[in-house]
């Protein structure tokens, strides 16, 4: 199902003209309402005249989360402090929180695109759906809960929280699907085992998991141990919240909502703009935004953009899974490391919990990696020598994937600490130092 | 005498032995041997203990990693050579051992003995047990 063909399906060209006229607007918009842009478009000699298509969008500077914190709180803000009828914050856990206000319509844009992004996932008004994203200040909750909604579906606002009650919930309302982050959903099956249930005993039937890299392992453990067809759904908070991009029933790659959002991946030194298909930095330009509106925002995400009809019928621009928050990447010993590489060697090995933790430390002048992991129950032995096996097989698949080598702690099963929201799995003890 | 005996998994870290007693403690259990394997990052913690089956239920159910392995438990004199007789008579039989520990209480000396092979180790002792 295809909740609004006219945009989702649009032919590419009538795309091209219709981003075009919004980023013309958008720039005259922010140049007149943001000091910031106004400021940085002079520096640069080029005024909102030299925009006359979506191609123009190059000329255009960039916005960095350093801005956003430069200009706390409302520094960026274009709307007037009247129309702002709501404010999330990100965690702002390195420094100020990113402020972002919206303006009704945003609302209305943010209920639009989510619901485009549930009809894909299969959601109909026959569901009975768990928002299980935190609901505060982090988009996630709010953002989920009122796609459902605009969708028509019943939404239960469970939150994160009482994960015992969530089940119990899940099972005598018949919730048929859940929006949550793929660690909570691990802790969720985690928590269904341990209650003596199983998925025959539920009836969850689509997972939209988004807010945190995952891999496609952890899309099989999570459908295996949960009953379900897991969905990624990506978003921002500083573009929007969940909703920016969305899997369809084909999964090869997500569509994003590009009327609203305009992706363009750029070389993260140089800042050129790649071509399609080519790895580098996701950067958006929110081409409807009247709160918070942003020109070429760098989203520190790595992934590629693929071009070309969906088999569902989508003509819109889809994003290959990202390959790690440019944030995320750890340089080890000179190599790139990403976590979620770990974490697909972690979930091929049926020895271990899909549960990891990187801890990386520099003794004298040589970084160091230990990779914690939870040996499952069923494969625990008595014999050391079993054990020390394990431990290699595992370091020797993670030597192979990462080109460096990493010391690997065995844990007891549960003793890593379970997340509710978005998922910890590093410890980097150089930072400290 | 083939017994079973409870290996828990544990990571070493301070006072993690301790949560295993406690929890036999709190439940009435009383451990009659004890053994700890270890290596840098975790250890195997063997127990000897009164009622293994409830153990086992309280550990698990306390989150612990745990199995039941068979052992053979043997008692002899607590004098010179005893324990060497013993040994002598299984590497004769050719009976392969994973580990052992044992302790002395008075006259007497308990040997906890985990073989490759527990019925070759049991044959070879046919005779010892009395």
């Amino acid at each position: 199902m295809i909740w609004n063909p006219n945009k989702e399906c649009m032919s590419r060209d009538e795309m091209h003209a219709l981003q075009s006229k919004r980023l013309q607007k958008l720039v005259t918009y922010v140049y007149h309402n943001v000091p910031f842009y106004r400021n940085k478009m002079q520096a640069m000699d080029i005024s909102p005249d030299d925009i006359r298509s979506i191609d123009d969008i190059v000329k255009l500077p960039f916005t960095t989360k350093q801005d956003l914190r430069d200009n706390y709180p409302y520094g960026l803000q274009a709307a007037p402090a009247s129309e702002i009828v709501r404010v999330h914050a990100s965690s702002g856990t390195t420094g100020n929180p990113t402020i972002v206000g919206y303006t009704r319509k945003d609302l209305s844009v943010w209920s639009e695109v989510m619901a485009r992004c549930l009809t894909a996932f299969g959601v109909t008004r026959e569901d009975t759906f768990s928002v299980a994203y935190g609901y505060g200040l982090f988009t996630g909750g709010l953002g989920a809960h009122y796609g459902v909604e605009n969708l028509g579906a019943t939404v239960i606002p469970t939150s994160t929280g009482n994960t015992e009650k969530h089940i119990r919930l899940i099972r005598d309302l018949k919730i048929s699907g859940i929006a949550c982050t793929p660690s909570y959903a691990l802790y969720l099956a985690e928590t269904l085992e341990k209650m003596g249930l199983s998925k025959e005993d539920i009836g969850l039937r689509i997972g939209a998991f988004g807010a945190e890299p995952w891999t496609e392992n952890m899309r099989k453990e999570i459908e295996e141990r949960l009953g379900l067809k897991g969905f990624n759904i990506y978003g921002l908070s500083e573009i929007m919240g969940p909703g920016v991009s969305y899997e369809c029933q084909e999964q090869n790659g997500s569509h994003i909502n590009e009327d609203h959002f305009y992706p363009e991946i750029i070389n993260p030194d140089t800042l050129e703009q790649l071509p399609r298909g080519t790895q580098g930095e996701l950067v958006f330009t929110t081409l409807t935004k009247e709160g918070m509106p942003l020109l070429r925002y760098r989203t520190k995400d790595l992934c590629t953009l693929m071009e070309g009809e969906c088999a569902c019928g989508r003509t819109s621009v889809r994003m290959g899974r990202i390959m790690g928050r440019s944030d995320d990447m750890l340089i080890i010993r000179g190599i790139n490391v990403f976590p979620s590489q770990v974490e697909s060697v972690i979930l091929e090995m049926p020895e271990f919990e899909p549960q990891y933790m990187l801890v990386v430390d520099r003794a004298g002048n040589l970084d160091t990696l230990q990779v914690q992991v939870e040996v499952r129950r069923d494969f625990f032995s008595d014999d050391i020598g079993s054990m020390l096996a394990m431990k290699k097989r595992l370091a020797d698949k993670l030597k192979s994937v990462l080109s460096i080598s990493a010391d690997v702690k065995l844990m007891e099963p549960g003793s890593i600490e379970r997340s509710q929201g978005k998922g910890k799995h590093v410890i980097d003890n150089r930072k400290l130092k | 005498m083939t017994i079973k005996q409870v290996s828990v998994f544990l990571e070493n870290k301070t006072g993690r032995i301790n949560e295993v007693t406690k929890t036999l403690s709190q439940h009435g259990i009383n451990m009659q041997a004890f053994s700890m394997a270890e290596t840098p990052d975790f250890g195997i913690l063997r127990l000897i203990v009164s009622d293994v089956d409830k153990a086992v239920e309280i550990l698990r159910s306390a989150d612990f990693a745990v199995m039941l392995t068979d052992v053979i438990l043997l008692h002899c004199p607590n004098k010179a050579g005893a324990l060497g007789e013993i040994l002598e008579q299984l590497a004769v039989a050719d009976v392969a051992i994973e580990y052992m520990y044992a302790f002395a209480e008075g006259d007497m000396a308990n040997i906890v003995v985990r073989p490759t092979d527990i019925a070759r180790c049991e044959q070879a002792l046919v005779g010892l047990e009395a």
